[in-house]
């Protein structure tokens, strides 16, 4: 103890900048192998209330160049105090929710033991209401005539250095996965506190890296992957070439084919990362037995958009807006959406208003359509068969991705989103298993890596958000022996691969419901 | 007195009505600029009003949440309706039919509310959550309520304040001819105390999180319909956004540099 004490103080106090103190952790990040979760016990216990445990999970601060080429500062506003407080004046006339959602909330308590993140690191300021309550603060302060009158009685709080660092840490420990709001007896939405927040944090200069950086790599080269069109092109003739070892037949994997029925756009993660490319293979064999003429596009070659998590309009316009030029370049009559949550939420409630109407597509399908919708409708009219007894070594379970849980719908009728991939699992194997129903359906738990903050300086964060649905996924493994979890979402998948192995359980227990079609489907000639 | 109480009256009144009206209009102009129902959510326009009034009329997603608080805020409300049914005789000349029901029985509707409340502060003491994300003005709100609850049960059940002559008062003030003979300020105490606090809640109500009554009907992730592919919808500032660009190298060095 000594010794580091006396090497600590010799070494040169190291003078942080203003940004830096924003951006830089009380605590040092653990290393990967100073982790250490919770010990699964089948059972999600209510923490007793920690104060600032988790303030030094903070991601790394966006570089100057990358926030430039985004449009935002390079550094730390030197009048970044009234430039934040004029964006959240412009903020409050723009969104409705987040105008009376500052107003609103009675505090409750109702939401307090909702989110995984107070669940997993028992931190007060990670409970949804103590989180918006960092927002509140600044609105009662500037915008409200209670907190320029009481002040702190009301809870009013000048904006400093010292509040804007517990917004970065805090709002970056939100996945905006909605779950609190489902419990919230007004629907307060702390996605849109926290959207709200990270884009007035960019918009003085303090960006996150891990998404603005992928946004600039969108830009650049096209997808979140950052694969430029000749690698995407390679990657899909070498796939297509396994394709045909493993299943003896010519089955595709078109790109760019100008006129194709369809046009199919998936997070680019599902072109090479595991699991995913296994649920390409099952949209590559439904497209090919269905027979329809298909193709993906190096214009859309990414169906993500991060601009969602800083809550830009303007960027999520922006790269929403590359699928226009790929309609536009392929003319296809259909537009199918492959596995992703936030992906599927931007497609199915946000497309429309972005970058709609899609009027030279076929009014006769959904514009656009989920490939789970897509193939589900295949298997109830009989076009493609599936051999159950192919995932005979699976019993599975279902991860409801917090995005098309609670942001979207697939199909017509109110909670699509829940059996349409339920009832192509349950036709894809014999053996299914449901989690506990507090953890399932619109009350799902975000795996723990959403809402962009599937990045390894947040390692830690993810194991902690990780637990409540480790904890019912261990439940079901002991009772049942699941040892498939069905995922439709490629950040879950990124997230479930990394942290299952911490909870001392294999990442190979992680898969995408197409991989589940792709094992089982028939292929060959139909009657 | 009276003319005293008859200024803060009508000051009350005007501050309360105007400020809950502006407050109702700022949400209700405020756009909302994409589709985020809270899913599942009704498909349909007349699927929503069922929706919003299963949360204002029976606090469905709190149910599902916590039953005690449920509870405790459930009971409170109840109350709360009931007391400001019973004071119906302080606002029409003659009972209207109907109304008159509910004084068959006694309910004790200040006591239901002091249930209710003393429950929900009793919530923020003891649960390490709720204690953890209460400020002063939380605490506050439920004693003035508490004290409003108190103060009514009071003047109606063991001060016997002379209802004939608060009815007078109050039909003064309505009518606006409040300084007739008949309509002097009663004189109880107990009347004094319990009209000055519920005049000083409906000063503060427009300015707090009391507008949670009004809020409630103008939240997007319960009104809203879940169609967004099959209805368009675009905020009027939202048309013709510019792309964002980046910023140009020779402005670089501007911000900051001060």
């Amino acid at each position: 103890m000594a010794d580091t004490e006396a090497t600590a103080t010799e070494e040169e106090p190291k003078v942080l900048t203003d940004l830096e103190k924003v951006g830089e952790p009380s605590v040092p990040r653990k290393k990967p192998n100073e982790i250490h979760p919770d010990d699964l016990v089948g059972k999600i216990s209510i923490p007793k209330v920690e104060e600032g445990s988790a303030a030094g999970n903070k991601p790394y601060l966006c570089k100057p160049e990358n926030m430039e080429k985004l449009g935002f500062p390079g550094d730390l506003r030197t009048d970044w105090h009234d430039a934040a407080i004029a964006k959240m004046g412009d903020l409050l006339k723009k969104y409705k929710s987040l105008q009376v959602y500052m107003d609103i909330c009675v505090k409750c308590g109702s939401c307090t033991d909702k989110c995984h993140y107070f669940l997993g690191t028992r931190d007060g300021k990670n409970m949804p209401v103590a989180r918006a309550e960092l927002f509140r603060k600044v609105y009662r302060k500037y915008f409200t005539t209670e907190g320029k009158i009481l002040g702190k009685l009301a809870g009013a709080e000048r904006f400093d250095l010292d509040l804007l660092g517990e917004w970065y840490s805090y709002f970056h420990q939100c996945s905006q996965c909605r779950r609190c709001s489902v419990f919230c007896p007004y629907g307060i939405d702390t996605a849109e506190i926290s959207m709200a927040a990270r884009e007035i944090m960019d918009h003085i200069g303090v960006g996150q890296k891990y998404v603005n950086d992928i946004i600039v790599k969108v830009h650049d080269v096209g997808n979140n992957l950052g694969m430029n069109p000749k690698a995407l092109k390679a990657t899909l003739e070498s796939t297509e070439e396994d394709l045909e070892e493993e299943t003896g037949q010519k089955i595709r994997l078109p790109l760019d084919e100008v006129g194709a029925e369809v046009l199919m756009v998936t997070p680019s993660a599902d072109f090479f990362a595991s699991p995913h490319v296994e649920s390409l293979l099952g949209y590559a064999k439904v497209f090919h037995q269905a027979g329809i003429s298909w193709t993906f596009s190096t214009a859309a070659s990414e169906a993500g958009n991060f601009g969602m998590f800083i809550g830009s309009y303007g960027q999520m316009q922006k790269v929403a807006s590359r699928l226009t030029d790929a309609i536009q370049e392929i003319k296809p009559k259909r537009l199918i959406v492959g596995e992703c949550g936030h992906a599927w939420r931007i497609a199915y409630s946000f497309w429309n208003t972005l970058i709609g109407p899609f009027d030279s597509l076929d009014p006769n399908y959904k514009r656009p359509e989920h490939i789970c919708e897509y193939t589900l409708d295949l298997v109830n009219r009989g076009a493609i068969k599936l051999d159950k007894s192919k995932n005979d070594d699976f019993v599975v379970t279902m991860h409801d991705s917090c995005n098309v849980a609670r942001g979207a719908r697939m199909g017509d009728k109110p909670g699509g989103q829940f059996t349409i991939p339920r009832d192509l699992i349950k036709a894809s194997c014999n053996r299914y298993v449901e989690m506990d129903e507090e953890t399932i359906m619109e009350k799902t738990f975000c795996c723990g890596g959403g809402g962009g903050l599937l990045t390894d300086d947040l390692l830690e964060l993810r194991v902690q958000g990780a637990m409540p649905r480790m904890q019912a996924f261990h439940k079901v493994q002991e009772s049942h022996g699941v040892n498939f979890l069905a995922l439709i979402c490629a950040i879950c998948k990124a997230q479930f691969t990394k942290i299952l192995p911490k909870y001392g359980v294999g990442m190979d227990v992680a898969g995408g419901v197409h991989q589940l079609i792709a094992n089982a489907i028939e292929l060959g000639a139909k009657e | 007195m009276t003319i005293l109480f008859v200024v803060l009256g009508y000051a009350t009144l005007a501050i309360f009505i105007v400020g809950v009206l502006a407050q109702v209009w700022k949400y209700g102009k405020t756009p909302s600029p994409l589709k985020i129902p809270q899913t599942p959510a009704p498909v349909t326009a007349s699927g929503v009003p069922v929706r919003v009034l299963s949360e204002v009329v029976l606090f469905k997603s709190l149910f599902k949440s916590n039953r005690v608080i449920w509870l405790a805020g459930y009971v409170f409300h109840i109350g709360l309706l009931l007391a400001l049914v019973k004071h119906y005789r302080f606002l029409f000349a003659s009972v209207p039919a109907g109304l008159s029901y509910f004084d068959t029985f006694e309910m004790y509707p200040g006591l239901i509310m002091m249930g209710g409340l003393a429950l929900l502060f009793l919530l923020r003491l003891v649960v390490d959550r709720h204690l953890f994300i209460s400020v002063m003005t939380d605490y506050v709100l439920l004693i003035l309520l508490i004290a409003i609850a108190g103060t009514g049960t009071l003047a109606k059940h063991f001060f016997r304040v002379d209802i004939t002559q608060v009815k007078e008062f109050m039909m003064g003030l309505i009518s606006f001819s409040p300084m007739g003979a008949n309509s002097a300020f009663p004189t109880e105490t107990i009347f004094l105390i319990h009209f000055s606090l519920v005049l000083l809640l409906l000063v503060y109500f427009p300015f707090s999180k009391l507008m949670h009554a009004a809020g409630v009907f103008f939240s997007p992730t319960r009104n809203q319909v879940d169609n967004p592919r099959e209805k368009r919808i675009v905020a009027p500032w939202a048309e013709n956004l510019p792309a964002p660009t980046p910023i140009a190298e020779e402005a670089v060095e501007a911000p900051g540099q001060a």
